[in-house]
This record gives C-alpha cells, sequence and structure tokens, in this order.
C-alpha cells in the first residue's frame, strides 16, 4: 500500500478479498417474452458482480436455450390481465388478444420497447451469459418430455441434469424462481 | 465532497471512492487507481481504458459492460480477465468515470 500522504481517502472494495462467495441459482420456467427477461436480466447483473451465477431452464423455460426456438419466443397479454400499455392506466380487453395476429403485434411491440432500453435479444442475452461465465442448465424431466438432447440446445449449455442434482448444485445457494 | 491525493495530484471523489470529475483523470492517476485495487495495467487494459472514457466524453454516460464488448470490441471473456470479478466496476473506477448506471 502506498503511503498515508499518497493514499486515496476511501478505496472501493470490489469484494476481491471475501472469504466466502455468493451463489446464485435462478430456475427459468416461463417461455414468454416477457417472463423470459427477469432470470436474464438478473443473471447478467449477478456475474457483473462477481457472483458464482447458475440458470436452471426447466419447462417452457428451455425454450430460452432451444437453438430452433430462442429466437422466436412470443408475448401476449391473453390471460394476463396486468397487461397494460407502458405507463398508461388502459385496461386492454382479453378479447382483442385472441384476434388473429394480435400475438405477433403485442410480440413486436414487446420486442421494440425492449430494443429501445438497449437490452439485447434473448440469444444474445444468452450468450453474454454464458461468455460472462453463468453457467446453464437444462432440465432432465423437460428434456425427456421435448425430446431434446444436448445437440438442440444453443452453446454455453453446460449439460442436462436432473432436479435432484439442481438440489446438489444450489447447495448454499439463493434461489430464484421465474 | 471528499479530495484525496492519488499520484500528487489532488482528486474529488465520492464517499465510494470513485472520482467524481472525470477531467482530473491523468495516466498516473489511472495506474494508483489501478494498483489500489490489486490490477496491474497492461497494453490492453489501456485500450479498453481509453475507450471508456472517449465513450464517456462521447455519450455523456459511463458505458455498460456490454457497451464496451459490443462497441468497444473487447469480449466479454476477456474484460472479466482484465478486470476480474466486477468487471464494470472497476473498469469505471480505474477510468476516473462513474458507475455504469444501465441494467445490460
Amino acid at each position: 500500500m502506498t503511503t498515508a500522504k499518497e493514499a486515496p481517502a476511501v478505496v472501493p472494495d470490489f469484494g476481491d478479498d471475501d472469504a466466502t462467495d455468493r451463489k446464485i441459482c435462478f430456475i427459468a420456467s416461463k417461455g414468454t417474452l416477457d417472463m423470459v427477461y427477469p432470470s436474464l436480466i438478473m443473471a447478467n447483473a449477478a456475474l457483473g458482480e462477481g457472483v458464482e451465477t447458475h440458470i436452471f431452464f426447466t419447462f417452457w423455460g428451455m425454450d430460452i436455450i432451444t437453438k430452433e426456438l430462442s429466437e422466436d419466443l412470443q408475448f401476449t397479454w391473453m390471460g394476463n390481465t396486468a397487461m397494460h400499455p407502458p405507463g398508461k392506466k388502459m385496461h386492454m380487453p382479453q378479447l382483442v388478444a385472441g384476434f388473429p395476429g394480435m400475438t405477433k403485434v403485442a410480440t413486436k411491440m414487446m420486442k421494440k420497447q425492449i430494443a429501445d432500453l438497449d437490452v439485447p435479444e434473448v440469444p444474445e442475452m444468452v450468450q453474454m451469459i454464458s461468455d460472462a461465465g453463468g453457467q446453464l442448465w437444462a432440465c432432465k424431466m423437460s428434456a425427456d418430455m421435448m425430446g431434446l438432447g444436448m445437440d438442440d440446445f444453443v452453446d454455453g449449455v453446460v449439460d442436462i441434469i436432473s432436479a435432484t442434482d439442481f438440489i446438489e448444485l444450489s447447495e448454499g445457494a439463493q434461489v430464484i424462481f421465474t | 465532497m471528499p479530495v484525496a491525493t492519488i499520484a500528487g495530484a489532488d482528486v474529488a471523489i465520492d464517499a465510494e471512492g470513485f472520482m467524481t470529475d472525470s477531467e482530473q483523470w491523468n495516466d498516473d492517476i489511472g495506474v494508483s487507481l489501478a494498483e489500489q485495487i490489486g490490477v496491474e495495467l497492461s497494453e490492453r487494459h489501456w485500450e479498453v481504458i481509453r475507450f471508456v472514457r472517449d465513450d464517456y466524453k462521447a455519450q455523456g454516460e459511463t458505458p455498460t459492460l456490454r457497451r464496451v464488448s459490443t462497441v468497444g470490441g473487447v469480449p466479454t471473456k476477456e474484460l472479466f480477465q482484465l478486470f476480474p470479478k466486477k468487471p464494470a466496476k472497476k473498469m469505471s473506477y480505474v477510468s476516473g468515470v462513474p458507475k455504469p448506471k444501465g441494467c445490460v
């Protein structure tokens, strides 16, 4: 360390000396465009803070890591009465959500809003997380149910694991279900 | 606003230790800040620092990790190697700019 005369009064603690390392395991179980982002954004933020981060993709969340599907996740407000246009108190008629073409329209609008915030699309987001050291795991039961193997998944998926494996893996971790 | 002496110069810093006026920064201060957090600056580090500072000036805000990677052209993996554990925060600290605010 430099002498007191030269040393800055305060040096930020970037946690390099932390004895116990924090660990977070996200469970990603949804496959709609709006509901896949929470785990991805938070996982990315956790990695940026040096936290060991895992994501366990299960059920519809498998679509996030499936090569064929990850670019094309859809959004609808059908069955979601919480949906409203940004900042407006407007009530969106449920029936309209069911009109032909409305899912496509809603998905396009949502994608635009996400892009306007400079947030990447799902495939890029997954790649970023993997590059930053995030561990991506596929759920065995879901993989069996949907007939998927490692070849169907994007690069960065470590392995297909069972629920028991996940419970072992998440020992001592904060588990966040999305 | 606390003032610290870094590399022989008086520098305004915030409560956490980040510089509050990026104009007060110079290369020597950068080296000193890096030393304080155990980072030894290579040529590659300097490339990143230069991008962060230039982008901060041009955009008016600190680039996020993603921006340094996609616009700055330094792969995320490498950024984690250059500035381990908390790359975005460490980069901005050493470059004398505020912590990035973006979520991605």
